[in-house]
């Protein structure tokens, strides 16, 4: 297998000198430096895509208790299957992030940042602490930062311990709280109660990284790239049956046949995007976009070739949602076991047209009922194969039965 | 009863698992001005305060929206989903009892997509329970088995587990658990966890894997369980049940050789009519003293009798040390404690034992009963002891630990042979087929005879406390008690705030002390001017604050006595009592309790002449004299939070 991190294209943070972000973020007053993400129109990297600077907004107006403060996050649990781009960013442009996490820390009165590191990732640390380190030392984290008065703001790092929903904010934070990691009623919203019930905002790495380039080179460049409703560009993952997976940047709105073009795997049956969670594109559909407004992905891209057994793919993918489930919702938690089961009847050969609608029937259930965004799009999968593949998938009851009904 | 506010669990908790934010937002939604937004149910407008859940927003205009996980008692969960609805604009359907509303919404509650929701969602759960419905202690009580009614449930659609997986744990003599009917509500959890702070049970494992569990796995016999029973009393499904000892208690009727008698405890008679279908808070003294005959018992016994009996020996107790405290000087374990509570007493075992000593060495009333019939009563009657079988009607599944300990054994024989909850004995007097509320009342048997008042309210929060001041203030006084407090109704010991501190300062002191006391303390003149300190506690998550306080040096270690209790509410919210439980519940069985005492002829326990008669016949050197000492006195164990 080739090496998967190796970076495809160029990166637009290559072209960021570190520092001049955060330069211009001083500059501005704090409503300006919000407008100015604003006018990005950037939106949350980390699949969700909601925006970041109403996110900021209502972080800034939201009040803190007294004694406590604001916290922004920086959420590097990159969790999702397929998805490895946050790792080169931690590992390549950890400043950017850094910096992007200082900035979000100006704009919304935060004192004290975290970096929730997955728990893999734990070779990344001691690089990591360095670069704090030398923040420090150079003044950009810490007292009065770039010498304006009262702009205190540190960073710590804490470190994920493997669960999977811990990349859902809510959980992220009972996390931090030294809890079992299970995600919160939502309302009310980290942003107003987030960690130790403070405003709080949760930020994906690359949104970071993105918001230091926003300010380093301005919004209007970031708002041009991209399609209308999904601006800028954005890191992929490609892995899969392609002839170069890897990280690769495009800007969003390209539709899956130019990236598979870039990753050589046009002949490629069916496209993953958006990691486990996400939908499974078939062939026919790939002029479909990569954007918010269609197929949307926090830069996971898993091709699947020809070869490939759909159903297979869909057990690989439910195997990991039973796994991963925190066990907190009924839909979730005994939902997933329902699916692969269901998975597993039809490998066998075993499960009835009837119990099949049954099972699409509960994964809508599982997308509307479930209590976090795990359970809501843990059912994607199967049930975008299901929609897609019946050959592959109902081939075996009519195999097992002999070929007729 | 006076103002009856109810101190809900957690506001300044400390972090727990499960959602620990409160239901208001924005946070200070309360305060906002005007306060109100509008909502419109399944067409329905009504106006709710900000920040209202949408599940009490639905019961305002009477729409009924199913729940599982939710608890009156509890922190919202949202984790089961039964509750969903549909909310305009959004994407998912919303949990009901966690959705805050906060601007105006238009809402759903039966659309094919939320029946189709709620039917899954509980097709999910009995997927994986496992049990028949004829063979469960909650047959007919199970909030699963009516949403299955409610929801239509005619197959299993997603399949139903047939064949056990998880061993009962029936290693405590109190709380039953049978995982195998768990539908990860939670509520145990948040009950222990957060009601209790406790802390015993919690989830653990992941996805499909998950269960409640405990430290270590452990059974629940080794690990900190305080045996207080609430988790039953939240169960939804039969998972978690008493450890019932009926059937040796039918054993034990129906063996003719056996003289078995009853003693009852003030809460269930105020409480067992819910499981006759009665209303909360109707007394049903009389009826059960005659169900309890005719389903065959001997004798019954009121265990007021020896909670008055508690009152003078804990009452005495407290005089000596504070006797030993101010006149002799000497280092004197205060506040006292009382020990009437077994989840308070093995609560304090496990989490404060260097407290220990503060603990009053008087046994609970249950104990001292079992202790006296197999002692005195058997002589009297001239029964064998080995032929006397003692049961004991308790709202309590802690007491069924309690007359377990080995300790308890002062007559020469198990104190106490069988504890009861109120539920078992509601099915026992099913099983008998009495139907209790129709039945003529009836009195209980002598020697006891029918108690005071002031041993009736042992079975609210509180109670002891004002039956135990009713007592001290006028034997220390001289003065009767109904002189300084109207109808003798101490009312600032009384209500359902979590914490209470009276400060009663002592003008005037008699001039003799009674003689059933005097060699204890020769004269009351040390307490002239003394401002006596009194607290109360139920439920030991404010027991815990208070220990806290104690041990920080705070007000409450300048307290000369505390009562404690285990449960919410007191012995009237014990986790041996019928099943729902909600603080409307409980204040209706308080005030129930509280009508039985205002009722009563005798209300103070020092009048009770069947205890002054003991102390004539039998305890004749007086209150925590020598026979005293052996028989209703008791010593505890220093447990610890580490267990094997």
């Amino acid at each position: 297998m080739t090496v998967i991190d190796s970076r495809r294209t160029p990166l637009t943070f290559d072209s960021i000198v570190p520092g001049t972000g955060l330069a211009v973020a001083l500059k501005l007053s704090r409503a300006d430096l919000i407008a100015t993400v604003a006018a990005s129109n950037l939106r949350g990297r980390g699949g969700a895509g909601f925006p970041t600077a109403t996110k900021w907004n209502l972080a800034a107006a939201a009040k803190v208790a007294e004694g406590e403060c604001k916290f922004v996050v920086c959420n590097a649990d990159e969790g999702e299957p397929g998805t490895f781009k946050d790792r080169v960013l931690l590992t390549e442009y950890a400043p950017l992030v850094f910096e992007g996490m200082t900035i979000a820390a100006r704009a919304v009165g935060a004192k004290r940042g975290i970096l929730y590191l997955r728990g893999e990732y734990v070779y990344l640390r001691p690089a990591l602490d360095a670069e704090l380190a030398r923040r420090r030392k150079d003044g950009v984290l810490g007292a009065a930062i770039g010498g304006v008065a009262g702009f205190d703001f540190d960073v710590e790092i804490r470190m994920g311990a493997g669960a999977y929903v811990c990349g859902e904010e809510t959980a992220l934070i009972e996390s931090l709280e030294g809890q079992r990691g299970e995600p919160r009623n939502r309302p009310p919203f980290p942003v107003d109660t987030g960690f130790r019930n403070q405003p709080t905002v949760v930020n994906n790495v690359e949104t970071l990284a993105a918001v230091t380039a926003i300010l380093a080179k301005g919004p209007e460049f970031f708002r041009k790239l991209g399609s209308e409703r999904s601006a800028g560009f954005k890191l992929f993952s490609v892995s899969g049956d392609c002839d170069a997976p890897g990280v690769y940047e495009f800007p969003l709105g390209l539709t899956l046949r130019e990236l598979l073009e870039q990753a050589g795997g046009t002949d490629a049956k069916a496209v993953q995007v958006g990691g486990a969670s996400g939908v499974c594109v078939p062939a026919a559909q790939f002029g479909r976009r990569i954007a918010f407004e269609d197929v949307a992905t926090g830069g996971s891209i898993i091709v699947f070739g020809p070869h490939r057994d759909m159903l297979a793919v869909a057990k690989n993918f439910m195997e990991f949602f039973c796994e991963e489930s925190c066990g907190q919702c009924t839909p979730c938690r005994e939902g997933n076991a329902k699916l692969l089961e269901g998975i597993r009847m039809l490998e066998r050969g075993e499960c009835s047209t009837a119990y099949l609608r049954e099972l699409r029937l509960l994964g809508e259930t599982m997308q509307l009922a479930s209590k976090c965004g795990l359970g809501q799009s843990s059912p994607n999968a199967f049930l975008s194969i299901v929609e897609h593949f019946p050959d592959e998938v109902l081939g075996r009851s009519l195999a097992a039965a002999g070929g007729t009904r | 009863m006076s103002t009856v506010k109810e101190t809900r669990p957690g506001t300044d908790r400390a972090p727990v698992s499960q959602n620990p934010r409160p239901l208001t937002y924005p946070p200070d939604a309360s305060q906002s001005i005007g306060g109100e937004v509008s909502v419109q149910i399944d067409g329905q407008d009504v106006k709710v305060p900000i920040g209202t859940s949408l599940l009490d927003a639905a019961k305002k205009v009477g729409v009924h929206i199913p729940t599982l996980c939710h608890h009156p008692d509890l922190r919202v969960a949202g984790v089961c989903r039964v509750c969903v609805v549909e909310v305009e604009g959004q994407r998912t359907l919303q949990a009901a009892c966690a959705y805050p509303v906060t601007s105006p919404l238009k809402v759903h509650t039966h659309t094919r997509k939320v029946r189709q929701a709620r039917r899954h969602v509980v097709d999910l759960m009995l997927s994986t329970h496992c049990g028949e419905c004829y063979s469960c202690k909650r047959n007919n009580n199970c909030e699963l088995q009516k949403l299955a009614r409610e929801y239509g449930v005619d197959f299993f659609r997603f399949g139903h587990v047939k064949a056990s997986r998880i061993p009962k744990d029936e290693s405590s003599y109190s709380v039953v658990r049978d995982m195998d009917k768990c539908i990860l509500c939670r509520r145990c959890v948040r009950t222990c966890i957060d009601l209790q702070e406790v802390g015993v049970l919690e989830a653990i494992g992941r996805g499909h894997e998950t269960r409640i569990s405990t430290y270590l796995d452990k059974a629940l016999a080794d690990v900190v369980c305080i045996n207080c029973g609430q988790c039953i009393n939240r169960c939804p499904t039969g998972a978690l049940h008493a450890n019932d000892t009926s059937d040796e208690v039918w054993r034990a009727i129906d063996d003719p050789t056996k003289h078995v008698v009853i003693q009852t405890a003030p809460s269930p008679r105020a409480a067992i009519g819910e499981c006759f279908g009665l209303e909360p808070g109707v007394p049903m003294t009389g009826q059960l003293n005659t169900a309890l005959k005719l389903a065959g018992f001997d004798k019954v016994f009121d265990t007021n009798f020896t909670a008055d009996l508690t009152i003078l020996e804990e009452g005495t107790e407290l005089l000596v040390r504070l006797h030993d405290a101010l006149v002799k000087k000497q280092p004197t374990a205060l506040p006292q404690f009382t020990s009437c509570s077994p989840g308070w007493v093995k609560y304090l075992e496990h989490f404060h034992p260097e407290y220990i000593p503060n603990l009053s060495s008087a046994k609970s009333p249950q104990q001292m009963f079992g202790a006296v019939i197999k002692t005195w009563y058997a002589q009297r009657n001239g029964i064998d002891p080995k032929d006397i079988v003692t049961v004991a009607l308790m709202p309590c599944s802690a007491k069924k630990f309690e007359c377990n300990r080995p300790e308890m054994d002062s007559s020469g024989f198990k104190d106490v042979d069988f504890g009861l909850t109120t539920r078992e004995m509601a099915q026992m007097i099913q099983e008998a087929g009495i139907h209790l509320p129709s039945l003529a009342k009836s009195g209980f048997d002598d020697p006891f005879g029918d108690a005071t008042g002031s041993g009736v309210i042992f079975g609210a929060t509180g109670g002891v406390m004002e039956a135990a001041l009713r007592t001290v203030i006028e034997l220390v006084t001289g003065l009767k008690v109904e002189k300084l407090f109207e109808h003798a109704n101490i009312v600032s010991v009384r209500g359902f705030e979590g914490v209470r501190l009276i400060e009663l300062p002592i003008t005037q002191v008699a001039s003799e002390v009674p003689e059933i006391i005097r060699k204890h303390v020769p004269s009351f003149d040390f307490l002239k001017g003394v401002t006596l300190k009194v607290a109360v506690a139920h439920g030991t998550a404010n027991a815990k604050r208070v220990m806290e306080d104690i041990r920080a040096g705070g007000p409450f270690s300048e307290c000369h006595f505390i009562e404690f209790m285990g449960c919410p509410g007191g012995c009237l919210g014990g986790g041996g009592q019928p099943i729902p439980t909600s603080p409307e519940i409980r204040q209706a069985r308080a005030k129930a309790i509280y009508a039985e005492d205002a009722g009563s002829a005798v209300r103070k326990s020092h009048e009770n002449p069947a205890v002054l008669r003991l102390y004539t016949e039998f305890l004749t050197d007086g209150p925590c004299g020598h026979k005293s000492h052996e028989l209703l006195h008791t010593h505890y164990t220093a447990r610890g939070k580490h267990i094997g």
